[in-house]
Formats: C-alpha cells, structure tokens, sequence
C-alpha cells in the first residue's frame, strides 16, 4: 500500500490537496499515481492567473508508458505553478507530496474543500480499485 | 483478387461461435438514420487492364505543353536517381512502415529529411511530414492557437497573399473549431503587406502568417512582420518556398527571434507535378512548441547495447495514446513523397539547392523583363520576386491564353477569379528547366498573339 499522508485531501482521480496558511490550496497527484504511472517524461502545467473548474483538466503528466490529465480538484484561480518540472518531471516520481506539486489554487469556495475524499476515504477508495 | 483473408466457410464459424446470423447483425446496435447510404454516383468496379487504358487516356490530356505555369506547384528538374532509389524495394511502400524493430532504414531516411527540412528553415524541429502544404498550413494554424500561452485569442491573421486554395483549405479544415480567421488586404503597388499599413494596436490575436514568397511570387518584408505580431503577443507562421529558403533567410532567423512555425508544400524538392498529387507538406517548429506539433516525429536513440537506433518518439501528442485531446488526427506522413525529397536534397546538396533557386530566380527575371517589352504588358507589383511575377495585360486574358493553348503553351495562372482586381493579370513562372530559347518563343507567340489581335480591330469581320 502506498504512502497516503494524513493531513491531505484526496480526489478519485489521485490529485492530492493541501491547505495552506494564505487561502489557497496546493495540489499534485498522489504517490500511487505516479507509482501507475511510471517515469515521467514531462509535466505540463497550468498559466498562472487561468480560472479552473472543479474537474476540469487542467495539467498532463506524460511517463514512458502514458500521457494522463490532471483535473483540478475545486473550482478557483491558479495563483502559482510548479515551473521547475519542465526540466525535472522526475521530481513527481521522486517526491510526490512535496517537491513535485504542481500548482497552487485560490477556491472560489472554499467549501467544496469538505466535498474531496480524507486519507482513510482515499485508502478505501484504492482499496476498492484494486478488486 | 479480393485482398481478404477470410473465408467464406471462416467467416460463416466464426458469427455461428458468437451466434449472430450475419455480419450485418453486428451493426444492429446503429440507428438506421445514422447509417451512410450507399454512394449512388459511384459507377461500378473496373478491371486493372480497364484503369490503366482510362488512366493513360486521362494522363495524356495533360499533353506535354511549354509551362510558364507555377502558382504552387513547381516543375524542377528530377535527377534520374531520385526515382530509381525511391522506388527500389526496401524503400517502395505504400505504407510507411514505423516498426522500430523491422524498419529502421525507413525510420533513418524520415530522421534524415526531418534533420534537412530543420536546417532549410533555421527551426530545432520538424516532422516526418504531412500530407500537403495546404493542409500543413492549417494544422500550422491550429497548433499555433494551442501553444499560445500568452493570448487566448483564436483569431488568427492570413494575408490575401497566401496562396487561395491554402486559405480556402485552412477555413474548411479549422472553421468548425471555433477559430476566426481574418484577412489581411495587401498593397497595390507592391503586392505584398506593407508593414506600415498594420495597425498600432489591433485586436487580440493568437497567430500571424507570412507567406515567402508570397502567391504573386512578390517577397514579403518578414522581419517587420515578424516583429509586429511578436510584440503583441502572436506568434508567427511562416508559409515557404522551400527551393526559395536555399536563397532566402530561413525563417529561424526573421526578425529579432525568429518565427514559431514554418510550413509548406515540399513538392518542389524531387516531386513530379503529376496532374497534382501526391505531393506533401512540411511543418517545423522551435524546440518549446514541439509538444503541440502534429504529426510523426523520428528521433535518434542508443538501444540497449549502446548502438545507434532510430524510433518514433514524443507519442503521447498523438491520437493512439491521448484520443480526443491528441495535437491532430493525422497519424502518417507522405512516406514515399518524402523518401524521393529526401533522397533529392541528398543529391543537390546545399549549393545545388542554391543554384537551382538562382538559375529559376533568373530565368523569371529574364521573362519579366522580356515580357514588359511588349506593347500592353507590365509587371503589376514593383518589389523584388522570386520565381513568379505578375503581369497585367490590356486585353481579355482569356482569349489570349485560348490562343497559347492551340500552340502547347501554358502561359500561367490567370488571376482574375481568385482576385477581381486583378482581371486580366496573368501569374507567369520561370524555373530552372526553362532555356533562353523557351522563354523567347513564349514571348514571341505572345507577340504576335498580341499584334494579331491589334490588327484585327477591322471594320470588316474576319471570315472564321
């Protein structure tokens, strides 16, 4: 079972989600998925400033075996990303919770926040994915 | 010989193991209103023996006339060996094969022609082609709103100098993806765009395209263009000549920082005119814009003994693995068309590319100046041409080139129904395979067409 830090927020379709201190949300995918994925080849990342949908994709993670969007985990603004993955996609396979996050949100509301999966809801979720 | 594997009996096991009737119920899922109907208009099959007397009948329609006709299709000398490697066995397909384990003399010419093709147009990238410059101008369109990423507009600028049937393809292929396209008048004098005739401050738009030389052969001023849509946010398209580019800067280097993308029609390079086709389209680009480009690419690797290998690679742009969101729906190139360009390009060489652009950009001059002689004959456009020129004539065109064709001669592309104001204007081109005595007794059959029709302003009707 992959690593699923306790203090984030999940989707069905592996993106994590942080909350930060400012108002605004981090997201990235989760280990698992990059773990499917296998070594990326390129991150393509949303313009800073660009109005998100929830679900809407909005990023590509491209490995050697597959190119996947990424569908943003609220509706909201993306106020900054993860640039440096254009010359380091590894760094999403290296350290997904961390270094390798792609971009950072301001929700146009912040209650959809409650609607996203907890760790344990998330575990379930794999859970049931494997069967 | 019907080209299927299958068996009547075979075909009969296989519905009965599935236990449908006939491979008509395997369709019963489709509504009938969405079904096609068949084709009424199309007559039945013929036999080989029956297309090669109708294609014969229609090839020789074509006749063998003196050509002074250009306007997007080029007769180049084809040294005899371009066609005699093309079409030896291990090159002659009609499908390209792509099998990095099976292919690799196939995939090392395609890396080959991609490494010439970026060299021709000063860009980092090129695919292993498209399937005409026309189309390749539309998909140079659609990539060019796409990897935008400073405006979101899908407006996009195509000057009335860029060849009609590109601009009337570019609408068909890209007009129902929610892109806009808007023309750009040209001068008068000149015939090209005059960079000071563009607005300060126009409305958003995602893309530019400069045309070189453009469709009356005028050469256009591509390093103020290119700067004028780069300091507002566009990127730029080059569409070239690619015979032209061995004279001319490449559009790498037009302007401060050179165009994004560069496309045309490669038939120039070691292609027959052939009635029109199949010929095939080339697309280059920077290296940051790679990943929105369509089409095959070839790249060069080491396999896992450390040798040399050639493969398709950057895949994920393409249909097979990101479906709808994929950069186009063409997963091929003209594989063949290319081999012959590639193998052409190999044989002229840089400086033979250069002395043919210079022996065909004085040939045109020489035609230009000798048809400007003649009474009631001028250049319609005073900026430097390339191979191409337009000329204007004090009398209906059309009787004039009914004339030429009763002599086996083509004289050019008449302008008039692609631009009304240019009734009467005659597009003439001259290559590298006209002679001093070719260009002559074209332009002393027009004189004495010319001189006829003069003459014949009788008061008496001449008896037909």
């Amino acid at each position: 079972m992959s690593n699923v830090p306790a203090d984030l927020k999940y989707t069905k379709s592996h993106e994590w989600v942080r909350m930060e201190d400012d108002g605004t949300v981090t997201v990235g995918i989760t280990e698992h998925a990059q773990d499917l994925l296998g070594d990326m080849v390129f991150v393509e990342v949303p313009e800073v400033g660009r109005t998100l949908e929830a679900a809407e994709a909005c990023a590509v993670v491209e490995s050697v075996k597959a190119a996947s969007d990424v569908y943003s985990p609220l509706a909201g603004e993306v106020t900054a990303s993860n640039e440096a993955l254009a010359d380091s996609p590894e760094t999403v396979n290296q350290d997904p919770f961390g270094a390798g996050w792609l971009m950072r949100i301001k929700p146009s509301d912040p209650g959809e926040l409650d609607q996203l999966l907890d760790a344990a809801g998330y575990e379930a979720h794999l859970a049931a994915e494997e069967h | 010989m019907p080209f299927i594997p299958h068996t009547d009996a075979e075909v009969r096991d296989m519905l009965q193991a599935i236990g449908v009737q006939s491979i008509e119920d395997l369709f019963d899922e489709i509504p009938a209103e969405l079904r096609s109907k068949p084709l009424q208009a199309i007559p039945e099959g013929l036999s080989e023996m029956e297309v090669t007397q109708l294609m014969t009948a229609r090839a020789r329609q074509d006749g063998t006339p003196l050509s002074f006709l250009g306007a997007g299709a080029y007769e180049h000398h084809i040294p005899a060996a371009v066609w005699e490697i093309t079409t030896r066995g291990e090159f002659y397909t009609a499908y390209t094969p792509y099998q990095a384990e099976a292919s690799q003399g196939t995939l090392q010419l395609l890396y080959e022609y991609q490494t010439m093709m970026s060299g021709l147009n000063g860009l980092a990238v090129s695919n292993a082609s498209l399937y005409d410059g026309a189309s390749a101008l539309a998909e140079a369109v659609l990539m060019a709103v796409r990897a935008n990423r400073t405006s979101k507009s899908r407006r996009v600028l195509i000057p009335r100098t860029v060849h009609p049937h590109y601009r009337k393809t570019v609408r068909t292929l890209v007009g129902n993806q929610g892109i806009e396209l808007e023309e750009l008048d040209y001068d008068r004098v000149g015939g090209h765009i005059d960079p000071a005739s563009l607005p300060e401050t126009p409305e958003e738009f995602a893309a530019l395209v400069i045309p070189q030389p453009n469709f009356f052969g005028v050469l256009e001023e591509v390093d103020a263009l290119t700067d004028w849509a780069h300091d507002r946010g566009a990127l730029v398209i080059a569409a070239v000549n690619p015979t032209a580019l061995a004279l001319l800067a490449p559009p790498g280097q037009w302007g401060a920082t050179g165009v994004d993308i560069a496309c045309g029609e490669g038939q120039p390079l070691g292609i027959p005119l052939s009635s029109g086709g199949p010929y095939f389209g080339f697309l280059c680009c920077r290296q940051e814009h790679v990943r929105q480009m369509p089409g095959r690419i070839i790249g060069r690797t080491v396999d896992v003994d450390g040798k040399t290998g050639f493969t398709l690679t950057l895949q994920a742009r393409e249909q097979h693995i990101r479906r709808s969101k994929a950069t186009s729906n063409i997963c091929t190139n003209q594989g063949l068309m290319v081999t012959a360009s590639t193998i052409y390009m190999a044989l002229m060489g840089a400086e033979g590319l250069e002395r043919v652009a210079a022996a065909s950009h004085a040939n045109a001059r020489s035609l230009v100046q000798r048809l400007s002689a003649l009474d009631g004959v001028a250049p319609e456009f005073d900026r430097p041409t390339f191979h191409e020129a337009v000329m204007r004539f004090d009398a209906p065109l059309a009787d004039i080139e009914r004339s030429l064709t009763v002599r086996n001669v083509l004289g050019g592309y008449s302008l008039g129904a692609d631009y009304p104001e240019l009734e009467n204007c005659l597009l003439v081109c001259a290559t590298e395979t006209k002679t001093e005595g070719d260009i002559a007794s074209y332009v002393d059959l027009l004189g004495q067409i010319l001189t006829k029709r003069r003459d014949a302003k009788c008061p008496v009707q001449p008896k037909m």
